[in-house]
């Protein structure tokens, strides 16, 4: 009886002050969970312009480190959501959050918005039987990046679509470790958001899968050994000390720093190479990401995207929120602050043929390049039955991708052969799939 | 002696601590029973209540699990070492007469108030880090090849981020107690011409055998539950993944929630296990 | 100690000890540094120590970013709430453990530690249903909550083993002079007990300050302290080291202080029994 008594009276307390919290503001408060991305930064510092089109809406950040925000926003959508009205979120989780019902669908955006406008592959990624559960805040695909005044030095000229093995052999040209240059920069570190993202895309581009039709890991395959053992040698030879701990922030400031002769890595990195912070802006040169000739490129497909998640209260405000930060005019409001090349990228066609942007950003034909060709639907050579280019669209996807992650990692820092990392890699991912009931 | 009055108002006085605890204990750790039995992956919108025993066998089958127990008891063996015999060095040291005591012994204890996230991001970046990190500065500056910590040694940077964390706690609980050492016995010790490795091995070291079970204990309990430190160095790579770690990847990353939380089951069990034997040390020394 | 100390050892000796403190206090101090320089000096190669320009961007940038007043205001909600709740609970329940134990005393004490192993993700699921089903995720009170209940074991463990310590022939001396049970805790044993409760308070307020695991994921915004804080600023694109650093500090110079100031009381009573 006391328990309960006590139980009653902390909930009254707890409901009254959640009553007086409320009631405290008149306008729609919303509260958005995004990454500490340098494109989120700057909209953050924008936001006056919304508040002066939209004064009724309030807007309350919070920005977290990647892995963090997957943490907190996974286990909020998952025990029935209610802390965020928007979400930072991926094209992975998209289309399964979409399709559990956690998303609102947003078919029903004004037509000032122009969703054609969306790059078409982009759009299929964040959406479920045609409908949109997300709109994306900057695209991206992966390409080369490379150092001309390097290239030239090593008497080589970098094609507009290399493949790996002349990849390989301009790196190991352009590696001189004594003063601290490395032919080569790839993603090291462990995490299907890291170093599986670069190696997954770069297998297709071997004729490499993850699965076969009937979700039998793939990891035993030739191909597979192909991709490891050529991506170990080549990082060997030419890549940083390190490696095996360096993401795509690791990556970048090696490149800013003028370390990295080849840096292959998202579309989105292109406006940083270039920007104030790079010692190496002027010569920064860019290519598609390489192949082996066998019809598929290593280039993914990736889009930071806004979604609000059903349990949201405020679904009107979101979506007021939602159009302005991914609409048409959003574009020319960054660049009247921070010049045109500092835009979010990836999003919409009618940047591409912006000749402000075009003008300003030297990577923006090569992005669209890349992200034409990027295929999640039809990602490698022989067939799959799942889509995503450098992820396998299943809920499971994530904690294998990580692990997997995990035994590619310790095979770079030397801690175990290449055929180990691919057993252990087999062994783990059946023993997943069979888990799930595949 | 203790009377009936006051022996009653002694169960009133415990009866909040326990009852807290006991709803603490109850109802999350229930619930997690509960899960444990149940296949539950809200990602596959799964929830099926009852799959009998099947979390346990696959997460106690499962390849990762014997290699996370052996971490986890490397991670903590190799923590305690550290603190212990740091902590009496620097118990020793701090109790030597010096000019500024106190403001060492502020130095000393200051690692204990940095908060785990901040001490691993600084150790992780600002001196792991193969590339701007100030070893790597140290090593060139000696002309050694720079050394890549987190991937070539990555369970024991991890065990340096974390003793430094705790040294502090050790030391300050050791030097209590070598406060205590009476100075008489130790200067007839010296007068009978003992060396002072025998000082230290016969009369310094039993009279601290009490602080160093009590640190063991206290700081077992704190270290089993690392995961900060994990999370933000290696994210569990290179055979850096405990235990507790091993739930969580099951948990969020996974987002198996069922076998998750029959892994926390296991992971209390075990905890216990080790709780318990060491409780039976701490107890007898306690009690004597 | 009565021995004569000469000089030349006690300079030897303050030499290694201060050579030793500042090896183990470096890391906070090149933190410190650190936070005042351009990104491009953190990462300078020979790295700078004190000849650069000193500047107060990376603060201003940190602080521009986030909301500092808030994440500080409820780290210290929090820690000293937590504190205060755990205080007031473990308090009378030691004192009964130390001065009355029953036979079954000593396993009550041993569950209590016991719970303290519960990994923290494994009841993740389960208190993040809990807390939303009675609405109080993001609010300080669950978080005072759930910290007072991880830390609780530990700070009864404490205390008893602070109290157990207080000589038991005053409480009779006390109780010959025909003192009641209520004037005997008041005047005679709180006084003994005061600085064993100190200790007990500053080490429950760090412990609490730097809980990372459930600040971070019972909180969004309005409880958010600053654990969650620093999560923001540990790997953003680009160089982050000056601003990372000027976060850190932000988030670790106030219990710093206050542990710097506090040390004394924190010392005197932090024994866990550990001195016979």
């Amino acid at each position: 009886m006391k328990l309960e008594r006590a139980f009653f009276a902390a909930t009254a307390i707890v409901s009254v002050a959640a009553t007086a919290a409320m009631a405290q503001s008149d306008a729609t408060t919303l509260t958005i969970a995004t990454v500490n991305n340098g494109d989120m930064i700057t909209m953050q510092g924008l936001m006056d312009d919304f508040n002066e089109k939209h004064p009724d809406i309030n807007v309350e950040w919070v920005t977290l480190e990647e892995n963090v925000l997957r943490q907190n926003v996974t286990t909020d959508i998952s025990t029935g959501g209610g802390q965020y009205d928007i979400l930072t979120i991926g094209t992975y989780e998209v289309p399964i959050w979409g399709a559990n019902g956690w998303l609102v669908p947003l078919d029903d955006l004004p037509a000032e918005y122009e969703v054609d406008d969306i790059i078409p592959a982009i759009r299929d990624g964040l959406s479920v039987d045609d409908t949109l559960y997300a709109v994306p805040f900057y695209g991206e695909s992966s390409f080369t990046m490379y150092r001309k005044d390097l290239m030239e030095e090593a008497g080589l000229e970098m094609p507009d679509a290399p493949t790996w093995e002349f990849i390989r052999d301009a790196a190991a040209k352009m590696t001189d470790r004594e003063n601290d240059v490395n032919g080569i920069c790839l993603r090291g570190k462990a995490g299907w958001g890291e170093n599986m993202a670069l190696l997954t895309a770069m297998s297709n581009s071997f004729g490499a899968r993850w699965f076969d039709e009937d979700w039998n890991a793939q990891f035993d395959s030739e191909a597979w050994s192909n991709t490891l053992n050529f991506y170990l040698d080549m990082m060997e030879e030419s890549g940083p000390a390190g490696a095996a701990n360096n993401g795509f922030n690791e990556n970048l400031t090696l490149f800013q720093q003028g370390k990295c002769g080849i840096w292959i890595d998202a579309t989105s990195a292109g406006q940083f190479v270039v920007n104030d912070d790079s010692t190496v802006a002027e010569h920064v040169g860019f290519a598609q990401a390489p192949d082996t000739g066998l019809g598929k490129r290593g280039n993914w497909l990736w889009a930071w995207s806004l979604a609000i998640p059903t349990s949201s209260e405020n679904v009107e405000a979101a979506k007021t929120f939602l159009t302005w930060a991914t609409g048409p005019d959003y574009g020319e409001l960054v660049a009247n602050e921070k010049g045109w090349v500092a835009v979010p990228p990836g999003t919409r066609s009618s940047l591409y043929e912006n000749e402000n942007y075009t003008g300003a950003a030297p990577f923006a034909d090569m992005t669209m390049a890349s992200m034409n060709t990027a295929d999640p639907n039809n990602p490698t050579v022989d067939p799959v039955p799942y889509t995503g280019v450098q992820f396998v669209a299943i809920p499971e996807f994530q904690g294998i991708g990580t692990q997997v992650g995990q035994q590619f990692a310790a095979a770079l820092a030397g801690q175990q052969s290449a055929e180990d990392a691919l057993a252990a890699a087999q062994e783990l991912t059946n023993e997943e799939m069979e888990a799930a009931g595949y | 002696m203790a009377t009936q009055h006051s022996r009653s108002a002694a169960r009133l006085m415990i009866a909040p601590a326990v009852f807290v605890l006991l709803v603490w204990m109850l109802i999350p750790l229930c619930m997690t029973l509960y899960f444990s039995f149940a296949d539950y992956r809200p990602m596959r919108a799964t929830f099926e209540p009852w799959i009998g025993f099947d979390n346990y066998v696959s997460f106690v089958t499962s390849s990762s699990f014997t290699n996370s127990v052996i971490t986890t008891l490397q991670m903590v063996g190799g923590i305690l070492c550290i603190t212990i015999a740091g902590g009496i060095a620097l118990a020793l040291l701090l109790d030597q007469p010096i000019f500024g005591q106190g403001v060492v012994r502020i130095l000393v204890i200051a690692p204990f108030f940095v908060m785990p996230t901040v001490s691993a991001l600084v150790w992780k970046n600002m001196f792991f880090n193969v590339d701007n990190g100030l070893f790597s500065y140290l090593y060139k500056a000696l002309g050694l090849q720079p050394y890549d910590f987190l991937s070539q040694a990555p369970v024991f940077s991890i065990v340096v981020i974390v003793a430094w964390q705790w040294l502090p706690f050790a030391t300050l609980i050791l030097l209590t107690a070598v406060q205590s050492l009476s100075s008489e016995q130790l200067e007839a010790a010296e007068m009978d011409g003992a060396p002072g490795w025998a000082r230290f091995w016969y009369i310094i070291l039993p009279h601290l055998s009490r602080a160093i079970t009590v640190v063991i204990l206290i700081q077992t309990i704190f270290l089993l539950s690392v995961f900060a430190e994990i999370f933000v160095t290696t994210n569990g790579a290179f055979g850096t993944r405990t235990l507790t770690y091993l739930v969580y990847q099951r948990v969020l990353e996974s987002q198996n929630i069922g076998l998750g939380s029959a892994g926390g089951i296991i992971a209390v069990i075990l905890a216990n296990i080790v709780a318990i034997f060491l409780m039976r040390i701490v107890g007898k020394n306690l009690d004597n | 100690m009565a021995r004569a100390i000469t000089t030349r050892k006690k300079v030897m000796w303050t030499a290694l000890s201060w050579g030793i403190g500042l090896l183990i206090f470096f890391p906070i101090l090149w933190t410190f540094l650190t936070s005042f320089k351009t990104e491009a000096t953190a990462i300078a190669d020979p790295p700078v120590w004190f000849a650069f320009d000193w500047t107060l961007e990376n603060y201003r940038a940190v602080q521009e970013r986030s909301n500092y007043p808030l994440a500080l205001t409820n780290s210290i909600i929090i820690a000293v709430g937590s504190t205060i709740l755990g205080i007031a609970i473990a308090v009378p329940a030691a004192w009964a453990m130390a001065f009355v134990p029953g036979r079954r005393t000593k396993d009550v004490l041993l569950w209590m530690l016991s719970t303290k192993m519960l990994p923290a993700v494994g009841v993740l699921y389960p208190l993040v249903l809990l807390a939303k089903w009675l609405g109080v995720m993001d609010s300080r009170i669950l978080l005072i909550v759930v910290l007072m209940l991880i830390n609780l074991p530990i700070i009864v463990w404490m205390l008893y083993t602070y109290f157990r310590e207080i000589p038991g022939e005053i409480l009779e001396a006390a109780r010959m002079d025909g003192a009641s049970l209520r004037n005997e805790i008041i005047y005679v044993l709180t006084p003994m007990a005061i600085p064993g409760i100190a200790s007990t308070i500053l080490l429950n307020i760090i412990l609490a300050w730097n809980e990372a695991f459930w600040t971070i994921l019972l909180t969004t915004v309005d409880a958010a302290p600053l654990t969650k804080f620093i999560a923001s600023f540990s790997a953003p694109e680009g160089l982050f080291y000056a601003k990372l650093s000027a976060a850190s500090m932000m988030a670790i110079a106030p219990i710093l202080v206050m542990g710097w100031f506090s040390q004394k009381q924190l010392v005197r009573g932090l024994t866990f029994g550990a001195v016979k």
